[in-house]
C-alpha cells in the first residue's frame, strides 16, 4: 500500500516539475537558474528512480546466474547509487564541508548522516534502497518548495511596496529627457506624464491632476491638486502632465524615506525572531546527540542489561528518522516571513512599522495615549455655532471676515473659508486693529467691530456671555450687539468611532494629553468618549504624564503615544512605543516613531494594532504547530511508530503548512 | 562607513549564521544580513577599505552557504 502511494506520489512529482519546467521555459515563472536545475534533478531523479522501481527483481536474479555471482546484487546497487547522488550530491558535498568548517550541525548534515545510514543499512541487507532515495529526493522537494515560495513571496511583497520612481524627466531644449532622479537638483523643474510615478517633493508650477496616493496612504480616493500644491514623491500621476519644481534632493525626498524605512524595517529582528534563531541554535546539537543516544543505548541496555538480541538495526534506523524529523527549517523560515508579510501588508495600508520588535510590541498596546491638535482634532480652525443673531447668519460672517480681511492670524483665515465668498475688499475701509481685542473697521460704511469681551467693553457696547467652548467672536454692527461667533478646533470625523474600534481591539485605556484649556479638553474627551485627560501641560509635562502612565500600567502590556510629529518626538521616543500620524513629509516624525500612519486619520491606529494582532497570532500559530508536529513525530520515531518516509512528509509538510499560513499576513484589507 | 550589497541566500538560518560569521570578521563593525530583501547592509570600522574586508566577508559567508552570492 505504502509502495503503490509512493509510486503514485513519484509520478505526480515527475509531471509537476515537468510541467514546471516547460512553463518557466516559456518564461511563465520566474524561476533562479539554481532552481531550475535544481528542479530538472529531481525530475531525473524521480524519474530514474520510478523505472527502477519498475525493473522486476528477476533482472536481477537472471543477472546473478549469468554474470558471476552477486553481479545483480551489485548492479541494482550501483544504479540506486546513482540515482542518489543525482539527487544527493549537494547536500552531502555541504555536510563534508559543514564538517571541514566546524559547523557540524545543520540539515544538510542530519539528511546527510540519515540517508547515508539508510544506503549502509539497505547494502548490508541487499535490501530497500528505495527508502533512503525517497527521503533525499522528498527533502530536495521540500527545499526546491520552500525556496520557490519564499522567493515568490518576497518578491510579491517586495514589488507591493516599491514605490522607487525609475527616472525623471527634465526638459532640455524643448525635448523630454530621462534622468537618474539622484541627479536632479533642487530647483529643477521636471515634468510628470500621467501613469508616472513622482520621483522627487516639490511644488506644482504649471498643470492640474488628480493623483493617486495608494502606495503610500493606503487611500484609495484620488486627490485632486493644481498649480501651487506641494506634492511628495511616490505619488502616482493618474491624469494630466504637471511641471513640479523641486524642493528636496531625491536622497531626501519623501519616496527615499520611506524606502529606507522598509528596506531596514525586517532588519530590527522581534523577540520571537531571536528566539528562533538562538533556539535553531541549541536545538540541532541536542537533536544530534539524542539521535546518537537512541542508536547506542537502547541496543546497549537490551545486550548488557537485559540480556536481549541488541537488534542494532532497527535502533540505527529509528535514530535516523529521528533526525530527519528534526530539521528546524519549518521555524526558521516561517517566523521572519510573516513578519515580512505583516510589515508589507501594513505598508499597503499605509502604516510604516519601523521593524519586527515594533510589530510585536504594538500587539501588547493596552493603554493609548493620544496628543489633541492635529491627532484627535484637525489643528485647524473652524466656525463652529453662530449664537444670538440679530442679522442672517451669511451676513454676520460676512462682516466678520471683511473686518479681518487684513489678518492673517489662523482665526480670521477660518472666518474667510467660513464665509466662502471672494471678499472684495474695497468695502472695508478705516482698519483698525486693537491687538489683544479685536479689529473695529468700516464696512460699506458700517462701523463693525469684531473681536473678544474686552473689545466689547472698551466700546461700552453689552454683549453675551457663551457658555460653549472655542474662542468667541462678540460681533457689532453700527454700534449695536449682533450676537457672537464660535470658533473652535473641530474634531477629526472619524476619531470616535476610532476610540472605539481601539476599544474593541482590546485597548484597555484611552488618555489625551493637551496643552489647551480645562474647558477645551474635556468637552473633547466626553464628546470622544476617552478614559482621561490631562490639560493644560507644556510640553516637558507630556513627558513627565507619559512616564507617571508608565509607571501605572502593570508589566506586560505596552503604551503607545499618538502624535502629529510636530514638537512631540521626546514624548514619541519616551513611551513604549510612538506612532505618528500624518506624517507625510514630515521628516522629524518619520525618525522619532516607530510606526508611522501614512495619513491623518485615526482609525488606522486601531487598524495598525489589528495587523499586529493578527500577524503574531499567525507568528505563534506556526511555533505551535511546527514544534508540536515536531515533537509528536520526534516521541514516535523514538519508539518506532514513524517511518522514513512519514518523517520527511512531516518535515516538509509542516514547512509548505507554515509557509502558506506566513503568507496570510499579507492580507490586512479586511481587518 | 556603511554600505549595502545585494546578495542571494537560500536559507534564512544560513542568513542568521552568515551574519553572525560577518560580525565576527576583523574590520566589521556591525552587519546585518536581512533574507527577505536579500541585502546585507556591512558597517565598516573607522580606516578600513570596504574592498579588501568584502573579500572576507564573501569567504566566511560561502564556508556557510557555498552556493551564497553577494554583489560586490
Amino acid at each position: 500500500m505504502q509502495e503503490l502511494i509512493i509510486d503514485v506520489l513519484l509520478v505526480a512529482v515527475v509531471l509537476a516539475a515537468a510541467f514546471f519546467l516547460v512553463s518557466a521555459d516559456r518564461g511563465k515563472n520566474d524561476m533562479t537558474k539554481k532552481q531550475k536545475t535544481m528542479l530538472k534533478r529531481i525530475l531525473i531523479a524521480s524519474a530514474l528512480l520510478l523505472g527502477l522501481q519498475l525493473l522486476s527483481d528477476s533482472l536481477f536474479v537472471w543477472l546473478d546466474a549469468h554474470l558471476f555471482p552477486s553481479a545483480g546484487r551489485w548492479g541494482r546497487f550501483a544504479l540506486y547509487l546513482a540515482d542518489y547522488f543525482i539527487i544527493g550530491h549537494d547536500i552531502l558535498r555541504k555536510a563534508a564541508r559543514g564538517v571541514m568548517n566546524r559547523r557540524v550541525f545543520d540539515e544538510n548534515f542530519l539528511m546527510a548522516v540519515a540517508t547515508v545510514g539508510a544506503m549502509v543499512l539497505a547494502v548490508s541487507s541487499n535490501g530497500d534502497y528505495f527508502e533512503a532515495i525517497a527521503v533525499m529526493l522528498f527533502y530536495q522537494i521540500g527545499e526546491w518548495f520552500q525556496s520557490y515560495a519564499v522567493g515568490k513571496s518576497r518578491r510579491s511583497i517586495s514589488e507591493l511596496m516599491d514605490i522607487r520612481p525609475d527616472h525623471a524627466n527634465i526638459e532640455r531644449d524643448g525635448r523630454l529627457e530621462q534622468v537618474d532622479p539622484d541627479e536632479v537638483e533642487v530647483g529643477s523643474i521636471i515634468i510628470v506624464q500621467p501613469g508616472e510615478k513622482v520621483p522627487i517633493d516639490g511644488v506644482i508650477r504649471e498643470g492640474r491632476s488628480t493623483l493617486n496616493t495608494s502606495a503610500l496612504t493606503g487611500e484609495s480616493l484620488p486627490r485632486e491638486i493644481g498649480p501651487g500644491d506641494e506634492i511628495i514623491s511616490g505619488c502616482i500621476n493618474m491624469t494630466g502632465v504637471l511641471k513640479i519644481e523641486t524642493t528636496k534632493e531625491f536622497g531626501a525626498s519623501t519616496v527615499s524615506k520611506i524606502l529606507d524605512l522598509v528596506e531596514n524595517a525586517s532588519s530590527k529582528k522581534s523577540r520571537s525572531e531571536n528566539f528562533i534563531s538562538k533556539f535553531a541554535k541549541i536545538y540541532t546539537p541536542i537533536v544530534c546527540y539524542s539521535a546518537l543516544a537512541l542508536a547506542l543505548l537502547p541496543p546497549l541496555v537490551r545486550a548488557l542489561g537485559m540480556g536481549l538480541a541488541p537488534e542494532w538495526g532497527v535502533w540505527i534506523y529509528r535514530a535516523l528518522t529521528f533526525l530527519i524529523i528534526s530539521c528546524p527549517c519549518a521555524l526558521v523560515i516561517s517566523i521572519p516571513l510573516s513578519f515580512f508579510a505583516g510589515i508589507g501588508g501594513a505598508s499597503q495600508a499605509g502604516v510604516l512599522v519601523k521593524g519586527s520588535n515594533y510589530l510585536e510590541t504594538l500587539s501588547k498596546v493596552r493603554t493609548v495615549v493620544f496628543d489633541k491638535t492635529g491627532t484627535l482634532t484637525q489643528g485647524v480652525f473652524e466656525v463652529n455655532d453662530i449664537h444670538h443673531s440679530e442679522l442672517e447668519r451669511e451676513q454676520l460672517l460676512e462682516y466678520a471676515a471683511l473686518a479681518e480681511s487684513a489678518s492673517s492670524h489662523p482665526i480670521s483665515k477660518s472666518l474667510q473659508r467660513a464665509c466662502g465668498k471672494t471678499l472684495d475688499r474695497s468695502r472695508v475701509t478705516d482698519i483698525r486693529e486693537i491687538s489683544g481685542n479685536g479689529v473695529v473697521a468700516h464696512v460699506d460704511g458700517l462701523e463693525v467691530a469684531a473681536g473678544n469681551d474686552k473689545l466689547m467693553r472698551t466700546l461700552g457696547i453689552p454683549y453675551k456671555d457663551c457658555h460653549s467652548t472655542g474662542t468667541i467672536i462678540h460681533m457689532a454692527v453700527g454700534g449695536q450687539y449682533a450676537g457672537h461667533i464660535v470658533i473652535s478646533d473641530i474634531i477629526k470625523p472619524s476619531a470616535s468611532e476610532a476610540i472605539r474600534a481601539l476599544k474593541k481591539a482590546g485597548v484597555e485605556q484611552t488618555v489625551m494629553l493637551t496643552g489647551d484649556t480645562r474647558k477645551v479638553a474635556e468637552q473633547v474627551a466626553e464628546e470622544l468618549g476617552l478614559d482621561g485627560v490631562y490639560s493644560e501641560l507644556l510640553p516637558a509635562d507630556k513627558v513627565a504624564k507619559v512616564e507617571e502612565l508608565l509607571d501605572q500600567k502593570n508589566g506586560r502590556s505596552k503604551l503607545a503615544f499618538v502624535g502629529d510629529g510636530i514638537n512631540d518626538a521626546p514624548v514619541l521616543s519616551r513611551a513604549d512605543i510612538g506612532i505618528a500620524m500624518g506624517a507625510m513629509g514630515s521628516d522629524a516624525a518619520i525618525e522619532a516613531a516607530d510606526v508611522v500612519l501614512m495619513d491623518d486619520d485615526p482609525m488606522k491606529i486601531a487598524k495598525a494594532i489589528r495587523i499586529s494582532r493578527k500577524c503574531l497570532g499567525i507568528v505563534y500559530q506556526n511555533i505551535a504547530l511546527a514544534l508540536g508536529i515536531k515533537f509528536v513525530c520526534l516521541l514516535l520515531g523514538a519508539v518506532g511508530e514513524v517511518n522514513m518516509y512519514m518523517a520527511i512528509f512531516a518535515d516538509v509538510g509542516v514547512m509548505i503548512l507554515a509557509v502558506l499560513n506566513a503568507i496570510r499576513c499579507l492580507f490586512v484589507k479586511d481587518l | 562607513m556603511k554600505k549595502t550589497y545585494r546578495i542571494e541566500v537560500d536559507c534564512a538560518n544560513c542568513a542568521n549564521l552568515m551574519e553572525d560569521a560577518v560580525c565576527k570578521l576583523p574590520g566589521v563593525q556591525t552587519a546585518t544580513v536581512n533574507f527577505m530583501t536579500q541585502k546585507m547592509s556591512v558597517t565598516f570600522s573607522e580606516g578600513q577599505e570596504p574592498g579588501a574586508v568584502m573579500e572576507h566577508v564573501l569567504s566566511a559567508c560561502k564556508k556557510i552557504e557555498p552556493d551564497c552570492e553577494i554583489f560586490l
